[in-house]
């Protein structure tokens, strides 16, 4: 090679050397430029996305459940508090052998049979990840015993927990019902109406009665807690805290005394009884018997208990006073008496001759009368105080069904009163239309005549019954009835006013007939005599009595020969004072026979205490008849 | 003498330009890295240890003649090549990697005085061909890199092997391999892919997969990945402020003082702080491209064309990898993050490039 030569490819290869080197500068720039893309894409374009990943990375937010709203009667009796407690709560999904770990933890804690019942049947209805309770109500002892050894138990923990609790019991299970855990339907409704974010740490929710009713109320709105955490998740400081907002506190109509006085009253008879405040509506007692231990639903209630409750043949689980609904019986002759002057049907000297049975025209069938023999000569005044069923046979042929469901219908039979509790059934007040729609059949006379003494088609609640008294004993002006006295803290405008519903605008006269008739029914000569014996107050009353069973023409209903379950039920409807009216009230004693002799005394006890402060001796359930018979 | 003149006599081989970039992206370093740290002293003193060790070697570098540094090459070259061998046979064994060799006095790395060797050994190579270049330099240059870059894969340490590959192929190409055969690596290359993706480890291959869909294990692999993508981003433009990047301190983001030092960086000071710092990269870059267009040899030519090659290599790496278009590969962030021993071989590179300016032009004055 010639130094010429290399001279040249020197040349050539500075020169190559060079072009590689721009060529460098180039790729260079290239990737430079691609870092800064893709640090703009990252850090202005899609900012808001991480930088809500880089929050949702640190901060946790935990829910503060608030505390539940307390109710009391309307004096100030608390009827469901909440007490601060421990429970043992797992969670199945973090422990590999459930059965293991229980039999573990049942060395340190007592774990009755009942517990794991009640376990098994919440691990069949859980929600993935909840924690269930193997334990409530932990000791001190068993507290400290456990803790020391909690390392061994993951997916195991000691949770601090308000809880609720009727002190009352039994007393108060119909009306306040209880809360429950949430159940997975109830998780869903909860999403439905957006109001899961409030119920994120709540184990619990009103499942019946009043609970169910206010839920909304007491539950109260759950706070949060913005905690920083890294990335190990421990807490590194909070950030935020929403405090939450406990639950209003709920004060009731009711009067807890008098339903004490009222549920002793029954006795061992069930039934139902509801007392209301006839100048606005106010319930002063709310009374299903038999009851049950609300307590035993709050964490679920093992199969054991709830199969004795549902299979029962008492079905204490029943909301009567509610939901129950009977034949009214004669206990529809007051109003039916205000529906016969209401139309002109009827005045009050005019008077029929009481043979003992009606026959309506061009027919033999006898409608018997409860008094073999008759009531002789009958007005409105007598047909009312010794319960003439004649008279009424008479009445209702002369109106006709549809003027009776017209007149009676704005007494609130045969539709909700209102109330507010959730599960109100309507009754059953019959009208011609109703029978072709519901039957597809014509009305026929007879049918009228046996609803006349409130038989036949015709079914009321205690609930309807004592509000239809309530509207009588309140000249005609109806309040609904309600039980919350008071929201705490809620605006005026939400707390229930006792605004007259509808005022029927019975003329004076008709009201003192019949009232006066009413007050008859207690004294000498009534269907109530012995029950009111003696009674300081001025009351009027109406007994009544439902058939069970139906009986046969000509055959004569004898209680003894009926089973228990089959005897009739007794109704009573009374309010004192009868001048001045402060409660009115309608018991029903089921299958207990004549309304004066089982159900007149029990209302005479709740009056007796409501307006004279007397508390009764407990029931005896054998009564001597006294006085009268009642029809 | 006085303090003048030994200030001059100290300053002879520094070139002013390049240090006082380097001197911005060592401040950055330590301020980073008292906030990847936590507010922790002993870290940022511990950096400026290593730039200490670092800067002495550079200075000590800088002023090796030119021809010192031609003589040192192959001695090194074998060095090295008997120290991976002798990792690959006793190596210690740390985190599942045989990387480090016990010299009983210290452990060290002969992988990372690779990264200078090979390239001062190609261009070495080059040199003393020069002018003179056919196919069969070009292939013996090439075997002289793939002989320790598959010692290095071995190890397993695919970061430090990218980088030697990527320092040696820098020779290749500017000592001008023809357009032809650097197509027909690439076809090769991507024809050997499957082979080579047999080749290497799972967690490798996993980083690798993680890089297409890094939240299909975003709690297991795909967690660097993540994190590092999340905290530059929720930096935004303007950053979340010194010390109060939350990614960082609440150690969401791993790796945070060396690998993952530039999420750090990006979340406290945003967009405005990326672009500070690409174009502190761009200026000692472009430095290095200056002080390579005028080297007078062949040799120097190439050695500072593939120093200012690599470091960039080693800067778009790193960058692309926490910000999620590249793998994680374990490649530090040059000079900024925290470590002795890639600052040593950064400075080390560093001095070369000084020697090379300063050194010819006292031979032009």
């Amino acid at each position: 090679m010639t130094p010429n030569v290399e001279l040249k490819n020197h040349q050539r290869e500075r020169y190559l050397f060079s072009l590689r080197l721009i060529f460098c500068l180039g790729f260079v720039a290239v990737l430079l430029a691609i870092l800064v893309a893709r640090t703009f894409y990252l850090q202005v374009w899609k900012h808001e996305y991480f930088d809500t990943m880089a929050e949702s990375n640190r901060i946790f937010v935990v829910p503060i459940v608030p505390n539940r709203g307390v109710i009391t009667d309307r004096h100030g009796e608390v009827l469901a508090r909440n007490y601060a407690g421990y429970t043992l709560e797992l969670t199945p999904e973090k422990i590999p052998d459930l059965n293991a770990t229980i039999a573990e933890i049942g060395k340190l804690v007592e774990i009755k049979p009942k517990d794991l019942r009640r376990f098994r049947k919440l691990m069949s209805e859980r929600r993935s990840l909840q924690t269930l309770p193997v334990k409530t109500r932990l000791t001190d002892e068993e507290l400290a015993r456990f803790a020391a050894q909690r390392y061994r138990f993951p997916g195991v923990e000691i949770k601090a927990r308000l809880f609720r609790e009727y002190p009352l019991s039994e007393t108060t299970s119909h009306l306040l019902g209880y809360i429950g855990r949430i159940n997975q339907q109830e998780l869903d409704d909860l999403e439905k109406k957006n109001l899961a974010g409030n119920y994120m740490g709540s184990d619990y929710i009103g499942k019946t009665g009043i609970e169910e009713r206010y839920e909304k109320e007491m539950h109260g709105v759950t706070g949060f807690e913005q905690i920083e955490v890294d990335a190990g998740g421990r807490a590194v400081r909070m950030l935020s805290r929403t405090p939450p907002q406990s639950g209003k506190d709920l004060r009731l109509t009711l009067d807890a005394e008098l339903q004490k006085v009222a549920e002793e009253a029954f006795g061992d008879y069930r039934g139902a009884l509801v007392a209301i405040d006839p100048s606005n509506g106010e319930i002063l007692s709310f009374v299903s018997k038999p009851g049950y231990d609300p307590n035993l639903f709050i964490d679920g209630i093992d199969t054991e208990s709830w199969d004795a409750l549902n299979n029962s043949p008492d079905v204490p689980l029943n909301n009567r006073a509610l939901r129950g609904q009977y034949p009214p019986g004669s206990t529809i002759k007051p109003f039916m008496a205000l529906t016969g002057l209401h139309y002109d049907v009827r005045s009050p000297g005019f008077s029929i001759s009481d043979p003992g049975y009606y026959m309506l025209p061009g027919s033999s069938h006898q409608y018997r009368d409860w008094k073999t023999g008759g009531h002789g000569r009958v007005d409105l005044f007598k047909s009312i105080v010794v319960s003439c069923d004649t008279y009424y046979y008479g009445l209702a042929t002369e109106l006709g069904i549809d003027r009776m469901h017209e007149y009676l219908e704005q007494f609130g039979f045969g539709k909700q009163t209102g109330i507010d509790l959730k599960g109100e059934t309507s009754g059953l007040l019959p009208s011609t239309e109703w029978k072709r729609k519901r039957y597809e059949q014509i009305w026929y006379p007879g049918d009228t005549v046996s609803a006349g003494i409130g038989q036949g088609y015709n079914l009321v609640t205690p609930l309807q019954l004592a509000f239809a008294t309530a509207i009588l004993a309140n000249d005609g002006v109806a309040y609904k009835p309600h039980l919350v006295k008071e929201i705490q803290h809620a605006p005026d405008e939400k707390q229930a006013q006792p605004e007259p519903l509808y005022d029927l605008h019975i003329p004076a006269e008709h009201l003192a007939l019949v009232k006066g008739a009413m007050q008859a029914v207690v004294k000498p000569g009534g269907t109530a005599v012995g029950a009111f014996w003696g009674v300081p107050y001025p009351v009027a009353g109406k007994t009544g009595t439902a058939q069970v069973i139906g009986m046969k023409q000509g055959e004569k209903y004898d209680e003894d020969k009926v089973s228990e379950y089959n005897r009739d039920h007794a109704w009573f409807i009374a309010f004192a004072p009868a001048d001045k009216p402060r409660i009115a009230l309608a018991v029903l004693a089921e299958n207990g026979g004549h309304g004066g002799s089982t159900a007149a005394p029990i209302a005479r006890k709740v009056l007796d205490y409501y307006l004279l402060g007397k508390k009764p001796k407990p029931l005896q359930k054998v009564i001597e008849k006294e006085g009268a018979e009642d029809d | 003498m006085n303090l003048r003149l030994i200030k001059q006599r100290f300053m002879l081989h520094l070139d002013p330009i390049l240090m006082s970039g380097l001197g911005a992206l060592l401040l950055v370093s330590l301020l980073t890295l008292y906030s990847a740290s936590g507010g922790n002293e002993m870290r940022v003193f511990g950096q400026l240890g290593n730039i200490a060790i670092g800067f002495v070697a550079l200075w000590i570098v800088a002023n090796m003649p030119l021809h010192w540094l031609m003589r040192i090459a192959v001695p090194i070259y074998v060095l090295g090549m008997l120290m991976l061998i002798g990792v690959a046979l006793f190596g210690e064994i740390s985190h599942g990697a045989r990387r480090w060799l016990n010299l009983g006095f210290m452990n060290f790395q002969p992988s990372e005085l690779m990264k200078i060797a090979v390239p001062l050994m190609m261009a070495w190579y080059f040199e003393k061909h020069e002018a003179t270049l056919t196919m069969k330099n070009y292939v013996i240059a090439t075997l002289l890199l793939l002989m320790p870059v598959a010692l290095i894969l071995r190890q397993p340490d695919l970061g430090t092997s990218i980088l030697i590959a990527a320092s040696g192929f820098y020779v290749l190409f500017l000592a001008g391999l023809s357009w032809r055969i650097i197509g027909g690596l690439l076809v090769g290359a991507a024809a050997s892919a499957p082979f080579l993706w047999n080749m290497l480890h799972d967690y490798q291959r996993h980083r690798i997969l993680m890089l297409f869909d890094p939240s299909q294990d975003a709690l297991g692999k795909g967690y660097h990945t993540i994190q590092g993508m999340i905290a530059v981003g929720s930096g935004g433009l303007l950053g979340k402020g010194y010390m109060q990047g939350t990614q960082t301190h609440l150690e969401f983001l791993p790796e945070r003082t060396t690998d993952f030092i530039f999420a750090v960086w990006s979340e406290e000071f945003g967009f405005v702080g990326n672009l500070f710092l690409l174009g502190l990269f761009a200026f000692v870059i472009g430095r290095g491209f200056m002080i390579t267009a005028a080297a007078s040899t062949y040799f120097t030519r190439l050695m500072a064309g593939s120093i200012t090659l690599t470091f960039f290599t080693y800067a778009f790496v790193n960058m692309g990898m926490v910000s999620g278009i590249l793998p994680v590969v374990g490649v530090p962030l040059p000079l900024v993050s925290y470590g002795g021993t890639s600052m040593l071989t950064l400075l080390l590179g560093f001095g070369v490039l000084m020697s090379i300016h300063t050194h010819q032009r006292l031979v032009k004055t």
